[in-house]
């Protein structure tokens, strides 16, 4: 590296305040049941060392195919899901060790708005006190926590009068999920993960929700996390994106610029996989080629290589490491690290 | 598979165990001092000493319960507090009696539960069927004691028919005027596998046909030979499961039928002990038939895992 | 008595599907059982039993314990004992109306206690898993291993008879199977996402079992017990009839069962009466699980 890049690099760090939440080598493989014939258990390696920052008041988006992990990082922030090594640390505070931030502590800086809003209420429980319950836990009176139940109601466009006594079946999938990221702000959290909230709506009942995520974002200050598999959903509502591949991050950065220009390979051919209203942009042959592999036996190496049309024997001995850029762009593939012995990649 | 059959066995020595433990502790909390419950008062003195050092009965209590566990596990069941005999001889020729009732009421009660629920199942919707469920809610709200009671009121009493209780001659039925001694009692008890069995039948019957003769549901009573035979190969696991259980409770439960009809098996020893206050003979005799249901439950599983072998975890 | 089947909970989509225009569940079912004729006339039998029962003085003119050896036996139709007496005497109507206080007593008080005790240790095995589990399962199946029958009179039989020890022994008899169901349906609800959600607001297990398991469980498990009613009552009067039970020279079915075993052969009619109060109390519960298990929607 120049001593320009370095100096490039300080720069960049200077001006980008302290993370939020910073997740460092965030590991999660799950046993399978079985293996007698085999001495080793095979395991879903669903998470493989992922690290990535989120800012203060972003949104950042995470994208990629099913199976690759985003929902099971999801459980692992809100530990819902036990990892089994590496670090979050929220607002400067390590989560988990005996000086930083207790689960129950996390859970009010952070909460989570699930996919499925009918399977995520209490299908007994009256709507007003399914959003009530988390301040009750924390200590909220029955009168207190009703009182914010019905304003958060009235935050999320509906009528506290009409809603609050409804029960989950009484209720639209929109209204549902309205209800549903009512119960995630009941605690005044500072981040919201949102896993696939909109992914089961209709389309134009999730442009509305869009819209009112957009609205409480800036009513409440909020910082966004938002997964989802529909790339344009993400485009509108992230500031930046983490592509994630197979348990792995593969490229992470403003959300414009990796969608005008995506550098890792699978980027491109997700990227290419968008239909398009432009004729000039049709995709005329299939972008991937394989079929995904296995997550119980991932392959070695770079975990994409296998339908990588640009895949070389580097790529079967070596992982790639996800590398900050100079200009907060991060990529993990061969062909952009200089000196990684890919034919593709420039030469120290 | 072994493997499966292993663990099983291994798995109910802390379950007896704990049932020798909780016989134990009821022996202990009865009222009224052990000793008085144990040894007989009129047994001459160096009977009444061993027996007391055998019993460990100065000791503390969990050395007590070894030395019972350990006389246990060789055999020695004690000694009738009333009869002063060893209990295992009178407990093993119950045990006998108790086996000529519950085989015959198991094969009757299982053979016509089976045929009943199929053919409620197979007849879905006719009024057999609705008499069908009539009497199975019937035969579940019916103390079957009664219906034994009622039994031997009109065959016994008005009509003079069939003995009203008691087991004639003893040993092996041989003929006639022993089987007519038999037949009211098996009777009766067979009334709660019918039920229990005829029900399960009908269920999974009922569970196999809406799956794959959608259609031929329809063809009602057409007791097609290739039809019955899938059917019944399919609801076979489960309700030859539920009969080993049957089994099991005909041969722990059998004491209130044998109460009615004076039948000398286990359950009318344990009848007689209760009167008599004899708790060796009673708690003897409640851990034997609960170690042999342990054991049938065992067997049930085992075989169940030979024939599904999604049951072996 | 058979073992405790699996019990799927209602299907979320199927309830949606049956949504009527009430508001929660509870008042649903509500309305669903004011429209099954059967369940409601079963209910008012043992509405009434349960009155008759109570206020017994009001609907027999003798004293049930009031005997004389004169009037033993007299058959059905006697004038002045419409079902005529027991073998010693006394009237047996009012041993019949007096016996249910006993009777129901022993057969509804042992459901109610392994509802309490069973219930909650089933749903607390169900959510907490690991260890606690497994200690109470394997409790559980110790007492399993005896047919119930068995345990009821191990209890009765070596602790002593009376209505004391015939309630605890009953109770312990019902316990194994309600925490077996108990545990399965809550071991099965604490999977449903809205647990998951509930989980991360942070809430500690008893607040979720209170707000979230308990009412999607106390269906299920409501409905098994109901059940078990039919059977305490057979149960209870069987103990009786061993002379485990109740004690002379009080009146209970059971125990009147037993002592009119030698009037059979004087009069079968009488000697079999008492057992038909057993049976049409223990039908009349059983039609009112089954009518209730229907307006849940449990599947059985």
């Amino acid at each position: 590296m120049t001593a320009l890049d370095l100096t490039a690099m300080r720069v960049a760090r200077a001006s980008n305040p302290a993370p939020l939440l910073r997740v460092d080598r965030l590991t999660k493989h799950f046993p399978l049941r079985g293996g007698i014939l085999n001495r080793a258990k095979p395991v879903v390696q669903a998470v493989d060392g992922v690290s990535f920052e989120v800012r203060a008041g972003e949104t950042l988006g995470i994208v990629g195919e099913s199976g690759c992990g985003k929902s099971t990082t999801a459980r692992l922030l809100m530990h819902l899901v036990r990892l089994d090594s590496g670090k979050i640390v929220f607002d400067g505070d390590e989560v988990g060790v005996a000086h930083g931030l207790s689960r129950r502590d996390l859970h009010r800086q952070m909460q989570m708005v699930f996919q499925d809003s009918y399977a995520s209420l209490n299908p007994r429980l009256p709507v007003a006190l399914s959003i009530a319950f988390g301040p009750l836990v924390h200590g909220a009176t029955k009168s207190g926590a009703r009182v914010r139940a019905m304003d958060l109601l009235q935050a999320v466009g509906l009528d506290p009068m009409q809603f609050a006594n409804r029960y989950p079946h009484e209720l639209s999938g929109g209204q549902r999920q309205r209800i549903n990221i009512a119960r995630a702000l009941a605690l005044e959290p500072r981040l919201v993960i949102l896993d696939e909230a909109v992914s089961a709506l209709d389309k134009s009942i999730e442009a509305q929700v869009l819209n009112l995520l957009v609205d409480l974002k800036s009513q409440f200050d909020l910082t966004y996390v938002f997964i989802s598999h529909d790339l344009n959903v993400v485009r509108f509502m992230s500031d930046r994106v983490m592509v994630m591949y197979l348990g792995k991050v593969v490229e992470l950065g403003p959300v414009d610029r990796i969608y005008r220009d995506p550098r890792h390979p699978y980027t491109k051919a997700l990227l290419s996989a968008m239909p398009s209203m432009d004729p000039r942009r049709r995709a005329t042959e299939a972008p991937l080629s394989g079929d995904p592999p296995n997550p119980i036996n991932p392959p070695s190496g770079c975990r994409f290589r296998t339908r990588c049309a640009f895949a070389e024997s580097v790529c079967e001995r070596v992982p790639p490491v996800l590398e900050l850029g100079a200009d907060g762009r991060s990529v993990a593939c061969h062909m952009l690290v200089a000196g990684s012995g890919h034919s593709r990649a420039a030469v120290v | 598979m072994w493997a499966y059959t292993l663990r099983r066995l291994l798995y109910a020595v802390p379950i007896l165990l704990g049932v020798s433990m909780l016989v134990f502790a009821l022996i202990h909390l009865a009222p009224g001092d052990v000793v008085d419950l144990l040894v007989p008062p009129e047994v001459p003195k160096e009977i009444a000493d061993s027996l007391r050092a055998r019993l460990a009965l100065d000791q503390p209590l969990y050395i007590q319960y070894l030395a019972w566990l350990a006389r246990l596990l060789v055999g020695d069941l004690g000694i009738s507090f009333f009869t002063s005999r060893p209990v295992s001889e009178e407990l093993f020729g119950a045990l006998g009696n108790t086996l000529m009732l519950a085989l015959p009421a198991a094969v009757l009660g299982f053979a016509l539960g089976v045929a009943l629920g199929a053919l409620a199942a197979f007849n879905r919707g006719t009024a057999l069927d609705r008499l069908f469920s009539a009497t199975a809610i019937t035969g579940v709200s019916l103390p079957h004691y009664w219906v034994g009671i009622v039994l031997v009121a009109i065959f016994a009493v008005i009509l003079n028919a069939l003995p009203a209780q008691g087991m004639g001659a003893g040993g092996f039925p041989t003929d006639w005027e022993h089987i007519r001694h038999l037949i009211l009692p098996v009777i009766t008890l067979s009334l709660i596998p019918m039920g229990v069995i005829s029900r399960l039948v009908r269920a999974n019957v009922l569970e196999i046909l809406s799956h794959e003769f959608v259609g031929t549901l329809h063809a009602k009573g057409l007791l097609n030979r290739r039809v019955l035979y899938h059917v019944m190969k399919n609801a076979a696991p489960s309700a030859l499961a539920l009969m080993g259980l049957q089994f099991g409770y005909l041969l722990g439960g059998s004491i209130l039928v044998e109460t009615v009809f004076n039948w000398p098996g286990s359950g009318g020893l344990m009848n007689l002990a209760i009167f008599r206050r004899d708790i060796p003979v009673l708690s003897a005799t409640i851990l034997v038939l609960a170690t042999i249901f342990v054991i049938i439950n065992i067997l049930v599983d085992v075989l169940q895992a030979l024939i599904d072998p999604r049951m072996r975890r | 008595m058979a073992d405790a089947p699996a019990i799927p909970l209602a299907d979320p989509a199927e309830t949606l599907r049956r949504a009527q225009q009430g508001k929660g569940y509870w008042r649903r079912v509500w309305k669903r059982l004011r429209q099954d004729k059967v369940t409601l006339a079963m209910a008012a039998v043992l509405v009434f039993l349960l009155i008759m029962v109570i206020f017994a003085p009001w609907f027999t003119t003798h004293d049930p314990y009031d005997g004389s050896v004169l009037r033993r036996l007299k058959p059905v139709g006697y004038p002045g004992y419409w079902l005529g007496t027991d073998e010693v005497g006394r009237d047996l109507w009012s041993r019949m109306v007096y016996g249910g206080r006993l009777s129901l007593l022993a057969g509804v008080m042992p459901v109610f206690f392994a509802l309490l005790i069973g219930g909650f240790l089933g749903v607390l095995a169900g959510y907490a898993g690991g260890l606690i589990n497994s200690a109470i399962m394997r409790l559980t199946d110790v007492l399993y291993a005896f047919p119930s029958i068995l345990l009821a009179i191990a209890i009765t039989g070596i602790l002593g008879s009376g209505l004391q020890n015939t309630i605890l022994a009953l109770s312990a008899a019902f316990i194994p199977p309600i925490i077996r169901i108990s545990e399965s349906v809550s071991a099965q609800a604490c999977h449903l996402d809205f647990v998951e959600a509930a989980r991360a607001s942070g809430s500690g297990t008893l607040m979720i079992m209170r707000y979230h398991i308990l009412n999607n469980v106390l269906g299920p498990i409501l409905v098994y017990a109901t059940s078990l009613i039919s059977i305490g009552i057979i149960l209870a009067a069987g103990l009786s009839f061993l002379g485990l039970g109740v004690t002379p020279p009080n009146a209970e079915w059971g125990l009147m069962l037993n002592n009119l075993r030698q009037a059979l052969w004087v009069d079968p009619v009488i000697a079999a009466l008492p057992g038909v109060m057993i049976f049409i109390t223990s039908m009349c519960f059983n039609l009112l699980s089954d009518g209730l298990r229907q307006a849940m929607d449990v599947r059985l």
